[in-house]
């Protein structure tokens, strides 16, 4: 528990810096960060022999001296290669701050807002403090008590009732390496009120090579009956690590469907935590993660089924090529009272190399007695079967392997809703998949498929 | 010159022989029917064909238009002009029909020097054979062959047969599952693509199939040889008389 002694020492000097330099912040976000700074403090970082943690070991960052990062100006031209331009709606944040110049809001419905949490908390503080850090535990996640204790800036949306917002709110988080290694921890909050809708993207990436660590935290309250649809891209450098915890509070008969893209990290952690609060309500998970060389991604699932009648899916697809090693773990907690639950969990890998691995585990948790839960997980490689057929049909091996990848790919795709974001992150996808000629497939071939399922 | 030579075939699946020395000549506009039992060995005669790295091939030469076919890589054959009608074909979720069958289109005009046709001009063609095929429309956007029925699968077939245009067309068990209807439009489609140009081999278990595509030649597969070749009434002769009616006959063609 070395890690847990020596990171405080290390974080508090950072602290100091952070508390001075977002200035005069209320004396409730005040206490809340204290109050989480301590939590970290106390509990340090997570090793391998945490449950939650068992197939990934975050040394890299706990043993990195990570400064803040500083508040830096980038150009438009800079952001051009991303892609997002044809977005109407734009956030941009770089090093977690946000960046005016760039962002274009557009023209939204009356009674929305969105920008800046930095911005709000300053001129509305009461809706800020309304919600920010009640669903968020810091007692759960040490990653998450360190973003809490960071609190500076992140997006903010507030949806009034009743109010649809048609164009996606699509947020970049830039992160500029510095000489030194860095970090940012960018706190978004998404308010989505009684019979909304909105969709969000967050994108985290890059700009430059370096050292760097991107710990986000989002808060999304999705009211009664409302309709969010949100999107998880990390496509960071090779020396980036990056944590995040989505945290969904969900009202009755609210429809939220979240959706991960995960293209590249050194490491990446990615906490999905629905909470099905309210009555009738449904949430989509669905996730797409592509590693290569030796990036490490884990995606946790916890999904938490509070009350009666609520269905949640998930769905992860993982494509491991090289060294690489992905993770699944896939909890699901039934509460007491939550009857007639319908929870559905599948996790598909295929491992493009005899080096590449993959650690898939369900963990269901029921306390309710009429529920149905399912959870199934396959490992495997190309089916010889679909090669062949392509083949067949005038298809060279590397043009087939291709289109069983994207075939692969578009389960996860053609679950999302908008199809100005599904056709940009499919480009996304095919732009970051191993070119057919660098894999060869395992020769490993019998006894290489392994496949379960189960009712409960 | 012929289009297919198949001499003295023998051919293994995990070292158990399977073909025991077959030898068919198929000649352009021709339709060849390959008849016989369970386990005769004809389906692996087509996969044999489509040259399915399963199977090896321990003796014996096949010939493409000339070409040597043992060297070809199945994505070679197809673009050579071979197309096999899988028996049992399969899904493949995430890609939908016609992404797939412009994706083999495409490969195979690039094989030939030919452009690659784009969406606009590709979705009439298509859109035009599966009406031949009384597919309806929703199958373009749907994933390949994910979800359908056994009838619709084998239909979706000789669509992708009508796109792909052949010179030689081996349809394995292509009637195996069709109810009388999807059959006589399956068999439709098919007559549809006699041209004097193309050739096919009718691999099928029953007489049925070929009451509505009439063979040039019928040849009965039993234990891996051709036992017995004549015209189409070879056919009903086998579905009066039984399988069991050409083991004698066997007897007799090994003297």
């Amino acid at each position: 528990m070395i890690s847990a002694i020596q990171a405080p020492e290390k974080y508090l000097e950072t602290f100091e810096t952070s508390k001075s330099r977002s200035g005069s912040q209320p004396r409730w976000l005040q206490a809340l960060r204290q109050k989480a700074f301590e939590r970290f403090s106390d509990v340090g970082f997570p090793t391998t022999h945490d449950e939650d943690w068992r197939f990934t070991n975050v040394s890299a960052v706990s043993g990195t001296s990570f400064e803040l990062a500083e508040p830096i100006t980038v150009s438009g031209e800079q952001l051009q290669p991303f892609g997002v331009s044809q977005f109407a709606c734009r956030l941009v944040f770089v090093n977690g701050l946000f960046a005016h110049d760039l962002s274009t809001v557009g023209s939204m419905p009356a009674g929305v807002k969105v920008g800046s949490l930095a911005a709000h908390i300053a001129a509305a503080p009461e809706h800020v403090e309304q919600h920010i850090g009640r669903y968020l535990s810091i007692e759960r996640d040490a990653f998450a008590a360190l973003n809490s204790a960071f609190i500076e800036d992140g997006i903010y949306v507030e949806v009034p009732a009743g109010v649809a917002v048609e164009a996606p709110i699509y947020a970049l988080f830039v992160t500029v390496p510095d000489a030194a290694p860095s970090m940012n921890h960018p706190r978004n909050l998404i308010v989505a009120g009684e019979n909304s809708q909105v969709t969000i993207v967050e994108d985290y990436v890059s700009l430059g090579e370096g050292t760097s660590f991107s710990n986000t935290a989002t808060e999304l309250i999705a009211g009664e009956n409302s309709h969010v649809e949100h999107y998880m891209v990390v496509r960071e450098g090779e020396k980036a690590y990056n944590f995040s915890t989505l945290r969904i509070q969900q009202g009755r008969s609210a429809s939220v469907a979240t959706h991960s893209l995960l293209l590249s990290a050194a490491l990446v952690r990615n906490n999905v935590h629905p909470v099905l609060a309210g009555e009738g309500s449904e949430c989509l998970i669905n996730g797409l993660f592509m590693a290569n060389g030796r990036q490490h991604m884990d995606n946790y699932m916890l999904v938490e089924h509070a009350s009666p009648h609520c269905d949640s899916r998930q769905f992860y697809n993982g494509i491991l090529n090289g060294q690489s090693h992905g993770v699944f773990h896939g909890r699901i907690i039934v509460h007491k009272d939550a009857q007639k639950t319908d929870a559905k969990q599948t996790n598909r890998n295929l491992l493009l190399s005899d080096d590449a691995q993959i650690d898939t585990k369900p963990q269901l948790e029921i306390y309710a007695d009429d529920v149905k839960c399912t959870h199934g997980a396959t490992i495997g490689q190309f089916d010889d079967n679909a090669l062949f057929y392509l083949r067949s049909r005038g298809l060279a091996e590397a043009a087939a392997r291709h289109v069983l990848l994207l075939a692969f790919a578009n389960e996860c795709l053609d679950r999302m809703n908008s199809p100005q974001i599904r056709e940009h992150l499919e480009k996304l996808v095919v732009a970051g998949m191993p070119e057919a000629a660098t894999f060869a497939g395992p020769r490993s071939g019998e006894g290489a498929e392994r496949n379960w399922e189960e009712m409960g | 010159m012929s289009l297919l030579e198949i001499k003295n075939l023998h051919a293994s699946v995990n070292d158990n022989e399977i073909l025991k020395g077959i030898d068919l000549t198929v000649n352009p506009g021709e339709v060849h029917s390959i008849m016989g039992p369970n386990g005769s060995g004809k389906s692996t005669l087509a996969q044999v064909l489509a040259r399915r790295e399963s199977y090896q091939v321990t003796a014996g030469s096949i010939t493409l238009d000339g070409k040597d076919l043992m060297a070809m890589k199945p994505e070679e054959a197809a673009c050579e002009g071979l197309f096999m009608a899988f028996q049992y074909p399969v899904e493949i979720p995430g890609i939908s029909n016609a992404y797939f069958l412009r994706a083999a289109l495409n490969a195979i005009r690039k094989y030939r020097g030919e452009d690659e046709m784009d969406a606009m001009d590709f979705l009439p063609l298509l859109k035009e054979k599966m009406r031949m095929l009384e597919m309806d429309e929703r199958f373009l956007n749907r994933p390949v062959n994910e979800g359908f029925s056994g009838g619709e699968k084998k239909r979706n077939e000789i669509v992708q047969m009508a796109v792909l245009e052949p010179r030689l067309a081996v349809l394995d068990e292509t009637d195996s599952g069709l109810d009388i209807d999807a059959l006589k439009i399956v068999a439709k489609g098919v007559n549809a693509m006699r041209s004097k140009d193309r050739a096919m081999v009718l691999v099928t278990h029953y007489q049925r199939l070929l009451d509505y595509i009439v063979p040039d030649f019928v040849h009965v597969l039993v234990n891996g040889r051709i036992v017995k070749s004549g015209g189409p009434e070879l056919a009903l002769e086998l579905e009066q008389k039984g399988y069991s009616w050409t083991e004698g006959e066997m007897a007799g063609a090994r003297r």
